[in-house]
């Protein structure tokens, strides 16, 4: 568990650039944040960052007290990359990503339901389309509960109906106190505080 | 330790259902026990002679080949980044993803090794040894090509660079288990090679994990 994320002063670049600088952000049990900024802003980059993925030039991101490492544990990253293999079956997946970030045994199950993905955990996941493969995906963030979750565009290819329930199952993970930071272009379907990265 | 078993098992089967299993060894050796006589010459003498080392050049190729996509279809498709928010050190996830290599190409062609030795006129008393050296050696293959594998991420027309990084590593095992084979085979001490290789194995397998996982940060970073 971590009880909060706090960033300071924080500078990142990529390849030479520097994508932003000064960056505070805090972030509290119950609570989701919306990054938003221009394409290349570096809502990606923050996002990696929070998970260890990149060094920051300077400033500080802390946990609360608990060590990175620990940290890391405790978040899910969910991007456009997301680690599906399209010659597996969706089962075979979400039971691999469930059982790998410690969830239990039958939570694969119960999210694939919760997701309406029952009829299509035999398919490989080359067979599926762009919002399935993103409900597959979402699958993993409720099969294995983890507080903090680091969205990348998580609504993207998602239709109305879909970004509607995300937007319940979202407020279902903050009302049990978990917490969600979340890069959009779209506003998020629930109350959120917005953060401009870069400028 | 349920994480790191069921990252074997799904390596494993991503390594088996691409380009591995019995079946492929059984027909990759077929391929190279054919090609040997066509471009070396028929002579029996001559076959039987370099019968044992053509194992060492069908395990390097195989190994060379697998490389590819040890690392990088976990690194493109973003599975790599998951790996790493786990408890499991990278280090670990590296040993186990080469070790799931070595399961699916490496194991079956050590197993059928000495049956292509055989077809090229091996004496079969040379059997054993040679599934024990391409066991190791194969072992070496996986962990000292993951290195190169690790290094290579994200390079354009990776491959070429891989083989370039990851030859030269291969150079000691091939001396050590060929050496063993060949004094096997003219009634000379034999132990001494078999030693040095599985000695080259064993620093493989306690030193590769290390910079692989240094290579893999360093380029997701």
């Amino acid at each position: 568990m971590i009880p909060e994320v706090s960033i300071q002063s924080l500078a990142l670049s990529r390849g030479g650039r520097q994508l932003f600088s000064r960056l505070i952000l805090k972030l509290s049990p119950g609570e989701a944040v919306a990054l938003t900024g221009r394409n290349g802003a570096g809502k990606t980059s923050l996002l990696r960052a929070i998970a260890g993925l990149i060094a920051p030039d300077e400033g500080v991101i802390a946990f609360g007290g608990v060590e990175p490492a620990e940290a890391r544990e405790a978040m899910h990253l969910l991007g456009h990359l997301d680690g599906l293999k399209s010659s597996r079956t969706a089962r075979d997946e979400l039971s691999f990503w469930t059982g790998f970030a410690g969830g239990a045994a039958d939570a694969p199950e119960a999210a694939a339901a919760r997701l309406d993905l029952l009829p299509l955990l035999d398919l490989e996941v080359r067979r599926l389309s762009a919002g399935q493969r993103r409900r597959l995906a979402l699958a993993r963030l409720l099969a294995a509960p983890r507080p903090l979750w680091l969205l990348d565009e998580p609504l993207s290819p998602l239709d109305a109906e879909w970004r509607g329930r995300f937007g319940e199952i979202m407020g279902e993970h903050l009302s049990t106190g978990g917490m969600i930071l979340a890069a959009v272009h779209d506003p998020l379907p629930l109350a959120a505080r917005t953060v401009e990265v870069g400028r | 330790m349920s994480r790191i078993s069921t990252l074997l098992a799904r390596e494993t089967a991503l390594a088996w259902g691409k380009g591995g299993g019995p079946m492929v060894a059984v027909g990759f050796y077929a391929g190279v026990a054919t090609l040997l006589p066509l471009a070396v010459g028929s002579e029996p003498e001559r076959l039987a002679a370099i019968a044992p080392g053509a194992a060492w050049v069908a395990l390097a190729l195989a190994a060379l080949l697998s490389l590819d996509r040890l690392f990088e279809r976990d690194y493109e498709d973003g599975s790599l980044d998951l790996l790493t928010l786990s408890p499991v050190p990278l280090e670990i996830i590296c040993a186990v993803k080469c070790l799931a290599q070595w399961l699916a190409t490496g194991l079956p062609l050590a197993l059928a090794a000495p049956v292509a030795a055989i077809a090229l006129g091996a004496s079969p008393q040379l059997s054993g040894l040679v599934i024990a050296c391409a066991l190791l050696g194969g072992l070496a293959f996986s962990f000292m090509g993951g290195i190169g594998a690790a290094l290579s991420l994200g390079a354009r027309r990776g491959g070429l660079l891989t083989a370039v990084i990851v030859l030269p590593l291969f150079v000691p095992p091939v001396i050590f288990g060929g050496g063993a084979l060949a004094s096997l085979d003219s009634g000379l001490p034999w132990k001494a090679g078999f030693a040095l290789l599985g000695a080259y194995t064993a620093a493989a397998v306690a030193l590769g994990p290390l910079a692989m996982a240094a290579a893999c940060r360093n380029a997701l970073s």
